[in-house]
C-alpha cells in the first residue's frame, strides 16, 4: 500500500496550461517556444508566465510565439514582437535600462551597506575588548610552573 | 560613533516606513491607478490590420479607416459583462457625434448581432477579430478597452475597462478637445 501511495506521489506532475494541439512537432522549435513562453508574463494573471496560464490571451500568445518561430524568426525577434505591443511589463525579467536601474542596483547596494555596517560592528567590538592580554613575565612563568608542577606529580 | 551605530537601524526603519507611506499615498489619495497597465502603443500609429465585418454586416474595419478624423476604437464582445455596462455611454457619445469604431473580439456573429440589436449600435464600422490576433497587435489584455485615435491614425490614449460618464467627462472630453484644437 505504501509503495502504491509513493508511486502515486512520484507520478504527480503539475498540470500544464499548454494544450496538446498547441505543441509543435519540431521538438527543437517547441523547446525554444517553451523557453520564450516562460519569459513572457500573462497580462491577465500577472504573476504567471504565458507557459503557466490558462487565460485565453496566454493561449493566443503561446500560439503566436510558435507561429513566429515556425516562420523562422529568432528568439529575440519573437520576444521583441510581444514587447513592442505590451511593453517591458510583459517580460518577467525586467531589462536593465535607465528606468529600471534602481530595481537592479538597490539589492546590491543594500547588501553592501549591510556588510559595511557589520564590519563596523566587529571593529567596534574588537576595540572595546575588556581584557588586554600581555605575555607572562619570567617571574610569573616560574610561579605558574611551580604551582602546576606540584599537581602534576 | 557608538551612538550613531545604535540609532542606525531605527533610522533605516524610519526611512523605509516613509518610502512605503509615499507609495501608499500614491495609490490612495494620490490617485495613481496601478490596476491598469500603461499601453506600449501610445503615440504610435495604429497597427496594420484589415478585419472582415461581423457575419451578416456590411462594413469591416481596417487601419486605413482610422485616418479620417478623431475617433474612438472600442474593443468589445457580447460575452463580456463590463462591455454591456459601458454600452449606454458609447451610445450617448455616438449620439453626440463622436466617431466610434468597434473591434469585436472572439464573438459568435449571432451573439454579437443580438447584442447590437438589443442595446443599440454606436459603431460606424466593426471588424470581427475572430482569432484575437489583431487584438494582440493593439496590445489588448482585457475587455473592454477603448483607444483614442487622432486624425493621422496615431493612438493617443487607451482606457482599460468600461467607460463611464466620469471617464468621458474627466478623460475623453478634455483629451478630444485638446487634440481637435491643435
Amino acid at each position: 500500500m505504501k509503495k502504491v501511495i509513493f508511486l502515486l506521489f512520484v507520478l504527480v506532475t503539475p498540470a500544464l496550461a499548454i494544450q496538446p494541439d498547441e505543441i509543435l512537432e519540431d521538438k527543437l522549435l517547441e523547446e525554444r517556444a517553451r523557453v520564450i513562453s516562460k519569459e513572457l508574463r500573462c497580462l491577465v494573471c500577472q504573476n504567471q508566465s504565458i507557459d503557466d496560464s490558462d487565460a485565453p490571451l496566454a493561449r493566443d500568445l503561446r500560439v503566436l510565439v510558435r507561429e513566429r518561430l515556425q516562420a523562422g524568426e529568432s528568439d529575440e525577434k519573437v520576444i521583441r514582437f510581444v514587447v513592442d505591443r505590451y511593453g517591458d511589463f510583459v517580460l518577467l525579467r525586467p531589462p536593465i535600462k535607465a528606468s529600471t536601474l534602481a530595481l537592479w542596483i538597490s539589492p546590491i547596494a543594500i547588501l553592501i551597506v549591510g556588510v559595511i555596517l557589520l564590519l563596523m560592528r566587529f571593529r567596534k567590538q574588537e576595540k572595546n575588548m575588556p581584557v588586554k592580554v600581555e605575555p607572562l613575565s619570567s617571574e610569573e612563568t616560574k610561579k605558574l610552573e611551580a604551582a602546576l608542577g606540584k599537581d602534576r606529580r | 560613533m557608538t551612538k550613531r551605530v545604535t540609532f542606525l537601524p531605527l533610522i533605516i526603519v524610519f526611512a523605509v516606513s516613509v518610502l512605503f507611506a509615499i507609495y501608499l499615498w500614491q495609490i490612495g489619495p494620490g490617485g495613481k491607478d496601478i490596476s491598469t497597465l500603461p499601453s506600449a502603443m501610445i503615440d504610435k500609429p495604429v497597427p496594420e490590420f484589415d478585419l472582415a465585418p461581423i457575419e451578416g454586416r456590411k462594413l469591416g474595419l481596417k487601419s486605413g479607416d482610422l485616418k479620417s478624423g478623431l475617433s474612438l476604437v472600442n474593443v468589445w464582445a457580447s460575452w463580456c459583462p463590463p462591455c454591456r455596462v459601458e454600452h449606454p455611454f458609447l451610445m450617448t457619445l455616438a449620439e453626440k457625434g463622436v466617431t466610434i469604431y468597434g473591434i469585436n473580439y472572439r464573438d459568435k456573429p449571432a451573439d454579437a448581432l443580438r447584442f447590437l440589436r438589443n442595446l443599440g449600435d454606436p459603431y460606424k464600422r466593426i471588424g470581427a477579430d475572430t482569432t484575437g490576433r489583431v487584438s494582440i497587435d493593439w496590445g489588448i489584455y482585457g475587455y473592454p478597452e477603448t483607444f483614442l485615435v487622432d486624425e493621422t491614425g496615431r493612438i493617443r490614449y487607451r482606457h482599460v475597462g468600461p467607460i463611464s460618464s466620469e471617464v468621458i467627462e474627466n478623460v475623453f472630453n478634455p483629451l478630444m478637445d485638446k487634440i481637435s484644437k491643435k
